[in-house]
């Protein structure tokens, strides 16, 4: 069967660059097709129809044609424009987080529709106020989880025995977990907290819409986003640069 | 099919690495040279090279100019008591030619884009901040881009100014001259919405 010139999907703006006099390269997780990079054209004149719903982060209905070397984005609308998501500063830059985190993470043209919706609900988490280091901590646990390179929370990697309620050790080169026992043997492992423990467990099982309203002090929602960040690295085998970005900003 | 003599393949090359120009251009431009008279060759040349040589930037506003400081900065009609902040030399000029802007400028170049790399080091905002420390600026505009990456800038910006006693305005958005309101993004017509005027 010829591949449709044309075809029609919902699709997420993670990454935008310009192009040419007026144009966009965009690159979008798109529902039907996964992530892949298209041409706008013409979208940075003020009266392009199209450059508002081609903004970073929006969730858009788009139409594309099958170009020769990128595809043409031909229609688009918006769904959502996540508007709060915009215009606060701290959740513009874990939406950054969350873009670069789906960039790296998957494929080009490999239909990933778990992700789509899981990147759509971050999205909408950011937008609605949740907090957003907590929201970014479960997007990554759940990513990771999503793409099989979830961090073992449950079991000892080393013993294989049920993880007790106690200050166990997290070892992102071995992938996950190691109990009191196996973690002198492990250099790199390093002590997890009893709450940043239970944190990452928690929301490795809940959803984004209910998993971040959880209530935990800085130090452990500190303590396990930094130890997702860290594992995310360690599979990506490469620093991440919206985190930098993020202490930047906060600090002033 | 025959290969391109070696000057002109090379020209093709140069040209190809600039801003908006693809290989098809690129040739039709090279082809254009080539058989232009001499003279305009060389005139295009001598342009490139001096503007190298002759252009700085502006140490107080940091836009590119030929003197030090600015043609802006060094005028007496002026109003130095106002800075609008602007991402590129080009929205300067964009504001300069509306003709209704008394004040000052300030020239980022560029605009915080995380997944670019380009973050607040990467940006003349240290600058911004000396200037302002001085005590003779009372207002900030802050005019970049009505996009994420404009928007996340001038909020950044926003709260290491506000401190300093500095008062800070941004541009109004909404709906630009020529766009149909069938066709605008629900963000942009509710900004519009705001801020609307009374006739
Ligand atoms: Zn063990
Ligand atoms: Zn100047």
């Amino acid at each position: 069967m010829p591949r449709p010139r044309v075809y029609r999907t919902e699709a997420i703006v993670l990454r935008g660059s310009n192009y040419g006099e007026a144009d966009r390269i965009l690159t979008l997780l798109t529902l039907k097709q996964g992530k892949l990079r298209a041409i706008a054209k013409g979208v940075r004149r003020a009266a392009s129809h199209q450059g508002g719903h081609l903004e970073l982060f929006n969730h858009v209905e788009t139409l594309l044609a099958v170009g020769r070397e990128l595809d043409v984005i031909t229609q688009s609308e918006v769904r959502h424009p996540f508007r709060s998501l915009r215009e606060q500063l701290d959740r513009t830059s874990h939406a950054y987080y969350l873009a670069e985190l789906v960039d790296r993470l998957v494929e080009e043209r490999a239909p990933a529709p778990e992700v789509f919706a899981l990147a759509l609900a971050g999205l909408q988490a950011l937008d609605r106020g949740d907090e957003p280091r907590l929201v970014l901590c479960q997007f990554q646990l759940r990513l990771l989880a999503a793409s099989g390179f979830g961090p073992e929370l449950f079991q000892c990697v080393g013993c294989r025995a049920e993880l007790r309620p106690e200050v166990n050790f997290f070892s992102p080169a071995s992938g996950g977990m190691l109990c009191p026992a196996c973690a002198p043997a492990e250099p790199l492992a390093y002590r997890l907290s009893l709450g940043a423990f239970k944190l990452l467990r928690h929301l490795r099982r809940t959803d984004l819409s209910e998993g971040a309203r959880v209530r935990v002090g800085e130090a452990v929602s500190r303590e396990g986003s930094h130890a997702a960040r860290d594992y995310v690295e360690c599979v990506l085998e490469r620093k991440l640069r919206a985190p930098e970005f993020i202490a930047r900003v906060e600090g002033g | 099919m025959q290969p391109l003599v070696e000057p002109v393949a090379r020209l093709i090359e140069e040209l190809a690495k600039l801003p908006g120009i693809g290989p098809k251009t690129a040739q039709r431009l090279a082809f254009f040279l080539l058989r232009a008279p001499a003279e305009s060759a060389h005139e295009l040349a001598r342009a490139i090279v001096r503007v190298k040589e002759a252009v700085t930037y502006c140490s107080q506003c940091l836009n590119i100019t030929d003197r030090d400081p600015c043609a802006v900065c060094s005028s007496s009609s002026r109003d130095a008591s106002i800075v609008c902040v602007v991402e590129e030399p080009l929205d300067l000029l964009a504001l300069e030619r509306t003709g209704v802007y008394r004040g000052l400028y300030h020239v980022l170049h560029g605009a915080l884009s995380p997944m670019d790399g380009i973050g607040p080091d990467e940006l003349r905002i240290q600058e911004l901040l000396r200037r302002l420390q001085g005590g003779e600026v009372r207002e900030v505009i802050l005019a970049t881009n009505p996009n994420v990456e404009g928007e996340a800038t001038a909020m950044y910006l926003e709260r290491l100014v506000k401190p300093l006693g500095v008062s800070v305005s941004r541009l109004a958005r909404g709906l630009p001259v020529g766009a149909d309101l069938e066709w605008a993004d629900e963000l942009t017509l509710a900004r519009a919405l705001e801020g609307r005027r009374a006739l």
